[in-house]
């Protein structure tokens, strides 16, 4: 017997008119079904990486040109940029606005609220979330916390500008930044924020623990719901952290409490230690939903099982255990006792091991596959080899001797940009490929797609491969202009360099979004199946109907039984029950036995 | 382009080799690590790409292999935390002895030295300041009291090999040894406010005579 | 349409109580969360600054306040009857142990503000500026301006804090119980349908279990 009834039944509950004639507030705005809602994260997570991304190129414009106006940006307030000329404490606001937004409105919401409610119940076999309704909260606290973030910039004293980190306590007093109801709206943004994810995760690990249909045991689940849900899980535990800690230095801010202000005994410290308490296993929640959706695209384009499952499933588990014991490493030079540092390094240098065996597998997926170079394909094979790149810096930073000398550098710039940019970003460009037949019903314009990937693919290394160098030369993270520094002025035409590939970096971008908008229209019919994929999400129809699955489907097999001997085709999908008197597949494994246990006598 | 090495600029402490030294033994493990596995994505990428009638093989990977690499990478990274730690604790907490001390005072936008008077000793009523300018003899070490007065900064040091954040309310223990007289630059390298980015502080290495005449020219001029 | 479909099979009865307990057990994780940051921060402030922090019951209203949590475990008893008396199908007893468990949460919030109000004319604020805790009676014995400050602006802040989301979670829990009384009122559940009353318990219980944790470690020690 299965479970996912009872989701099918809260449905009953929740439309009396059984959902067929929906109003089109009910069905696009105020909407229950997990596919709208993915797609509504999706909207406003692609808005929010545009402004993301206008805010980088503002920054770059400033370091790529110092204090020259910006070109037909004259009509800036004077409190930002008079006559075009970017201020000091806009571009501190520039600095930490890009990155909160980049993390916590773009990237995040786009791996764990797009991916995250599109997949956990298509893949697992289940109809709907669990909660549905606290599903559409969770979009509902995500725009008026995104709201609040962009209005900050409008008021006076602009926008925070304490860096995403906002250490105390810089953050914890106008008085030091001139910004006061900037900072407090930041603060409350992020905490509104927090619900919306804690929302999210309530539900989505209760769906995956629950709602799997029969058959979908623990081991047949696909790497992106297994990642999605170690994912919810992180968020589960982390978020509360960090929820507590904006409060607090809120509190800090508004009423005068001391927590993080040292002049009446408050630890600046623990505010950093609270941060990346939370804000490692977040860097965590921004890269495994990505390594989860590289694995279904390599495995599917390579027409060939995932090398090792158990082992990459092994890898996400240890990676969620290991990133709750090294956030230290982001402050080895805090003044954090330096035995500490120590340890931390050690767990640090650990939590290298999953992530190699991660890449290791994904090179054994591709040998002796049968590649096709799809889009998805290009994005999540970027994915692979700049991971690489991240990975292998970060063991520079990890280091603590090393650490000394590029710590707070532009080498810590770069790497955060391969690993958020060249890993979460490709990925998330793969899954929005690669899925977005299963969204709208059609594909994306194929060539289009390759010509955007490969410009985007090299000026992303063109723009972010020379801030290592700028960070070995000695160049700071976050100053407003570096020829301040004799020493730092022969790196001006690098600069200019980085911020002139930036400009063209953000231009091809039109191609992702020309594509995007003409293919929801105007693109090719998929079919339900067009990438020919194993998982339960490509056995009906596109987009799914309301309710996702024609009655209950049946799992019989792993998610990535790619050209089996046995199969007629090169693909043997989940559901379909193996031929009669076919020795080689073992009876699916009965439903998940949690179900009965916790129902009431 | 002139600046896209990898070397590190020259540094100029005596620690300041030990710390380059683990930098160039990590930037030849991770470049070899790199061009392996680079390379062999774009050799698979070429050799295993789609062709007519082309069949992947059906395999669900190697027992093998993953406890290979699993055990490689592991003994890898932990050696190299391992031999890394004498350096770490070498550098910020082995304060030699026999140190000059003074104080250094971050403040939004600048950084204040505290010399000891004659006395040498600092923290006592003969001490004098100087505003962005940090003297060192070579040959001896030097121990910094790191402190703040207002939010976090950071004290960068780049061709001493030095960083430490000062945090206000803490006084934090920094120590390098100069190995050749010169000018050198004291930035800062924590987001501090809007002035943030022209923080910046000059260290002034003497000769060990040098720095005598130097001592006692400026404790003359502080007392007048 | 496949909602059409799916009725066709037997729902299983039941299953969406255990959907709303996985997912409230789910989200008190979050809830401890939630609290070993904040209880965390007390610790680690309170190592680093002990000269912040006055003797226990010099400050701070000890009886007052263990009586208090002994009312707020009598209200964790309540709310255990309410659901004894709905697996059992007594609705009288269900409205009437909820009622109960709603006076009790209420008399606790009560109780908390009266202490608050008091100990913020006694100078033991908050605001770190304004911090100036001369102690239980000294104020109203007119020496509030002579007598010694006790403890630090960190002792009121982490106070307020800790205290205050636990009395959040209380008031919030009070709402959220007049919400489940007035459902059952109506009726709305049954000895086969209980899922609302346990889940409301589930809560009770671990704001219950939190207090014991903050009176213990904000007031005793």
């Amino acid at each position: 017997m299965s479970t996912t009834e009872a989701v099918v039944q809260t449905h009953l509950d929740e439309h009396g008119d059984h959902g067929h004639e929906q109003s089109f507030l009910r069905k696009y705005i105020f909407s229950t079904d997990h596919k709208t809602i993915a797609k509504q994260f999706l909207f406003m997570s692609l808005f929010f990486l545009l402004v993301g991304g206008i805010l980088a190129t503002m920054m770059r414009w400033q370091l790529g040109f110092p204090s020259q106006p910006m070109p037909g940006a004259g009509g800036f307030p004077d409190t930002m940029a008079p006559g075009g000329i970017i201020l000091p404490e806009f571009y501190n606001s520039l600095v930490t606005m890009h990155g909160t937004i980049m993390i916590f409105f773009a990237i995040m919401p786009l791996l764990v609220g797009l991916f995250g409610n599109l997949l956990i119940p298509l893949q697992i076999g289940a109809p709907d979330m669990a909660f549905p309704r606290l599903n559409m909260a969770s979009f509902w606290l995500a725009v008026p916390a995104g709201l609040l973030m962009l209005a900050s910039f409008f008021v006076e004293g602009g926008a925070a500008g304490a860096g995403w980190t906002s250490y105390a306590p810089l953050s914890a007093s106008g008085e030091w930044t001139g910004v006061y109801l900037g900072q407090q709206l930041w603060l409350l943004s992020l905490t509104i924020l927090g619900f919306s994810s804690l929302a999210g995760a309530v539900n989505y690990i209760t769906t995956v623990i629950s709602l799997r249909a029969p058959g979908m045991t623990w081991f047949r689940l696909p790497l992106t719901t297994w990642a999605l849900f170690i994912t919810a899980i992180l968020v589960l535990l982390a978020i509360p952290i960090l929820t507590g800690a904006l409060i607090m230095l809120l509190f800090d801010q508004t009423i005068g409490t001391g927590f993080f202000r040292p002049e009446v005994g408050g630890e600046p410290i623990l505010w950093q230690h609270l941060f990346w308490f939370f804000g490692h296993p977040e860097v965590y929640i921004l890269i495994l939903p990505a390594m989860g959706i590289t694995s279904d695209v390599l495995a599917n384009r390579a027409r060939k099982p995932i090398f090792g499952y158990h082992a990459m499933v092994l890898a996400i588990i240890s990676i969620g255990f290991l990133g709750w014991i090294v956030w230290g490493h982001h402050m080895f030079q805090s003044g954090m006792n330096p035995l500490l540092g120590t340890s931390f390094m050690i767990s640090t240098m650990a939590i290298a091991v999953p992530s190699a065996i991660k890449t290791f597998n994904w090179l054994g997926t591709l040998h002796r596959g049968d590649i096709h170079f799809d889009t998805p394909m290009l994005h999540a094979l970027a994915f692979v080899s700049m991971f690489i790149i991240g990975g292998l810096s970060g063991i520079f930073m990890a280091n603590t001797p090393v650490d000394i000398y590029i710590h707070d550098t532009y080498f810590i710039v770069a790497h955060i940009h391969y690993v958020l940019f060249g890993g979460s970003l490709f990925a998330i460009f793969a899954g929005i490929t690669f899925w977005f037949p299963k969204m709208f019903g059609r594909m994306m314009h194929e060539g289009v797609g390759k010509v955007h990937f490969f410009l985007t693919f090299i000026l992303y290394n063109l723009v972010f491969f020379p801030m290592h160098n700028l960070g070995l030369e000695g160049m700071m993270r976050r100053i407003y202009d570096p020829n301040e520094y004799e020493y730092l002025q022969p790196l001006q035409p690098l600069n200019t360099f980085i911020s002139v590939a930036v400009f063209c970096l953000i231009t091809v971008q039109v191609l992702f979004a020309g594509n995007f908008i003409w293919s929801i229209f105007r693109g090719r019919k998929a079919g339900s199946n067009p990438w020919k994929s194993n998982t339960l999400e490509w056995s009906v129809p596109s987009p799914p109907p309301h309710g996702n699955f024609d009655g209950m489907p049946t799992v019989y097999r792993g998610p990535y039984e790619y050209s089996h001997p046995d199969a007629a085709d090169d693909h043997w999908p989940q559901h379909l029950p193996p031929p009669r008197g076919g020795a080689s597949e073992p009876h699916p494994a009965p439903a998940p036995s949690l179900a009965p246990e916790g129902v009431a006598p | 382009m002139e600046h896209l090495s990898w070397l590190l600029p020259e540094s100029f402490s005596t620690f300041g080799q030990e710390i380059d030294r683990l930098y160039y033994v990590i930037l030849w493990i991770t470049g070899i690590v790199f061009v392996l596995t680079e390379g062999l994505l774009v050799l698979f990428l070429f050799r295993y790409r789609h062709r007519e009638g082309g069949k992947a093989e059906h395999s669900h990977g190697n027992t093998t292999l993953e406890m290979l690499w699993t055990a490689g990478t592991a003994v890898l990274v932990l050696g190299l935390a391992v031999a890394s730690t004498s350096v770490w604790h070498h550098v910020k907490r082995n304060v030699p002895e026999g140190a000059l001390e003074v104080i250094v005072t971050a403040k939004q936008f600048e950084w204040t030295v505290t010399y000891p008077g004659a006395d040498g000793l600092v923290g006592t009523d003969d001490d004098f300041n100087q505003r962005n300018t940090l003297n060192a003899p070579t040959a001896r070490p030097i121990l910094i009291h790191l402190r703040s007065e207002d939010v976090i900064h950071s004290f960068f040091i780049p061709e001493m090999r030095v960083k430490q954040d000062a945090l206000p309310g803490r006084s934090i223990r920094v120590w390098f040894e100069a190995t050749e007289p010169g000018e050198y630059v004291i930035g800062c390298a924590e987001l501090c406010g809007l002035g943030h980015y022209r923080m910046q502080g000059r260290l002034t290495v003497h000769a060990t005579d040098a720095y005598q005449d130097w001592l006692e020219g400026a404790m003359a001029e502080a007392a007048q | 349409m496949s909602i059409a479909s799916a009725t066709e099979r037997l729902p299983m009865p039941g299953m969406k109580v255990y959907n709303l307990k996985l997912g409230m057990w789910v989200f008190l994780l979050s809830e401890i969360m939630f609290f070993t940051g904040l209880i965390g921060s007390y610790i680690i402030l309170r190592f680093a600054h002990p000269e912040h922090f006055a003797e226990p019951g010099v400050v701070l209203n000890v009886p007052l306040t263990a009586f208090n949590t002994f009312v707020l475990i009598c209200s964790s008893v309540t709310m255990v009857k309410a659901f004894a008396a709905v697996e059992q199908g007594d609705q009288k007893g269900l409205r009437r142990w909820l009622l109960a468990t709603i006076v009790l949460g209420t008399f606790f919030v009560g109780v908390q503000a009266v202490e608050y109000s008091v100990l913020w004319s006694e100078g033991f604020v908050p605001i770190a500026e304004q911090y100036h805790a001369v102690g239980r009676g000294a104020a109203h014995a007119g020496e509030a301006a002579t007598a010694a400050v006790l403890g630090g602006p960190l002792y009121g802040a982490t106070f307020y804090a800790m205290t205050g989301f636990h009395g959040a979670h209380v008031s919030i829990g009070v709402l959220c119980l007049i919400f489940v009384y007035l459902r059952a009122r109506k009726g709305a559940y049954s000895a086969g349908s209980v899922g609302g009353v346990e889940i409301m318990g589930l809560y009770w219980h671990f704001v219950d279990l939190v207090w014991i944790i903050l009176f213990t470690i904000v007031y005793l020690i």
